[in-house]
């Protein structure tokens, strides 16, 4: 370390993982250690001295890097320009260890070394790059078979959980719709020309293991149609061992009361069954999603960043979703053709949706109305009906 | 209807963001509403699309992020 970083090291102390310890591996450069640095600074002065954004980008694209600089260039020059580059990952985050040396060996030619396996947005994170390293550092990416991720008012990286690769409750191939909406959009996530931002997250079950519903703005999250499956042995099993205790952990939690245990037989009313997985999570070897697999669509959800978080609403109850994808990509189009025609500014399509409403919104896509996306039962009573005049 | 070129719609819009240069921000979908005002049904989405391509990838225009992207004209080297 150039200079001693004392609030900073505090940091260090505790038995949980510490981010200045792994940074610290690798202060041996310059940019590591001038990283640390500021951040010294910034306890000290009790202000940020980072700014984001700019011109910084590689030729062609407006997306995949993020222009970091900071405003105390001339004391920590080594971390002025410390740019954050996307990396568009494979679907479900499956390297090889050749390619993770690959990808770090590129890196430590051409920026700070240090990485975030994956960031929030599910990118693979590159953190510290200086401008002039940008083209060079894009040009071996892309002999390596990687491209950039995305960034701004664009298309973000489509991400996805491991699906049919190691889970089995996977109602659809995650992977697969993923990848095939990343190779289609490339230009809708390397030419921001959307109002704001626009996230697609696929989850295999309704488990929702990368978050979709709280986050995307389109969810995919797999459903199924029929009823849950039984294995009778499975639930012997259970019942025997006497764990989990299945009328209290099981039958009691289930949100819609759809269950009834008695005499070691579980029945499940499955018109009543709102897809929680509650009771397939705690009897994983007895139960399991039905076999009539698909996915539900869901559009809206947004963290807090302007105005408040919000969580997806359903649109699309259920859909069997098989390549090549048709159904979703149609949708997907009308709805950025509307929002980018009509959507203001830094609006997410959430916001956009609850600004004209959804009748209007369902109306200009081209969706009929379904009882599915009503979130709760009109509460005013006193609302007249018109009807259409001749 | 007469027949517009991807040449003419980058010109028309690179004409657009240098006069509003130090003005006003550009996104993508400005520069596209104003050609199909200018040159009507001939200019449709896609050859916006393909204008703004043309613009980024001769260089006479970049992205730039602030808060949002828009379309600013490449600073002089």
């Amino acid at each position: 370390m150039k200079k001693p970083t004392p609030l900073v090291d505090e940091l260090e102390k505790g038995p949980w993982p510490s981010f200045v310890k792994e940074i610290k591996k690798s202060a041996d450069g310059p940019m590591a250690s001038d990283l640390l640095s500021v951040l010294e600074r910034s306890y000290d002065d009790k202000i940020g001295h980072w700014k984001h954004g700019g011109l910084v980008g590689v030729k062609g694209y407006g997306a995949g890097v993020i222009g970091r600089y900071n405003d105390l260039a001339g004391e920590f020059p080594d971390a002025a320009e410390f740019h954050t580059i996307r990396i568009n990952p494979p679907a479900g985050w499956f390297y090889t260890s050749d390619v993770l040396r690959q990808l770090c060996d590129i890196w430590e030619r051409h920026g700070s070394g240090l990485t975030n396996f994956h960031g929030a947005t599910g990118d693979a994170v590159f953190l510290g790059a200086k401008t002039v390293e940008l083209e060079p550092l894009f040009d071996e990416l892309l002999a390596a078979g990687f491209d950039l991720g995305g960034s701004g008012s664009a298309l973000r990286t489509p991400s996805c959980c491991c699906g049919k690769a190691r889970c089995e409750w996977a109602c659809f191939d995650t992977m697969a719709v993923t990848r095939e909406l990343t190779h289609v959009y490339q230009d809708e996530m390397h030419r921001p020309a959307f109002p704001y931002k626009f996230k697609i997250k696929a989850s295999g079950c309704p488990n929702d293991c990368v978050g979709a519903i709280a986050r995307s703005d389109l969810s995919i999250i797999g459903t199924w149609r029929d009823d849950i499956q039984i294995d009778k042995t499975g639930l012997a099993k259970y019942v025997a061992e006497g764990k989990p205790n299945i009328q209290r952990d099981v039958v009691e939690r289930c949100p819609t009361r759809c269950m009834r245990f008695a005499k070691g037989q579980l029945d499940i009313d499955n018109d009543e069954c709102v897809r929680c997985m509650h009771c397939i999570n705690a009897l994983p070897n007895a139960l399991a999603p039905g076999k009539d697999r698909g996915a539900m669509l869901l559009v809206g959800g947004k963290a807090p960043i302007l105005g408040g978080a919000l969580l997806s609403s359903l649109l699309v109850p259920f859909i069997k979703l098989e390549p090549p994808y048709e159904d979703i990509k149609e949708l997907l189009v009308a709805i950025w053709d509307l929002w980018s025609e009509h959507g203001k500014n830094r609006e997410r399509v959430g916001e956009f949706i609850q600004r004209i409403g959804l009748a209007n919104f369902l109306e200009q896509i081209g969706l009929d109305p379904q009882p599915e996306m009503v979130a709760h039962p009109r509460t005013n009573p006193y609302i007249a009906l018109h009807e259409d005049k001749p | 209807m007469s027949d517009v070129t991807v040449e003419a719609v980058a010109d028309a819009m690179y004409a657009m963001v240098k006069e509003c240069h130090g003005k006003r921000q550009l996104k993508a979908i400005d520069l596209t509403k104003a050609m199909a005002e200018r040159f009507g049904d001939a200019c449709d989405k896609p050859l916006g699309k393909e204008a703004i391509r043309l613009l980024i990838e001769d260089e006479r225009c970049t992205y730039s992020y602030i808060g949002g992207s828009y379309i600013v004209l490449t600073p002089e080297k």
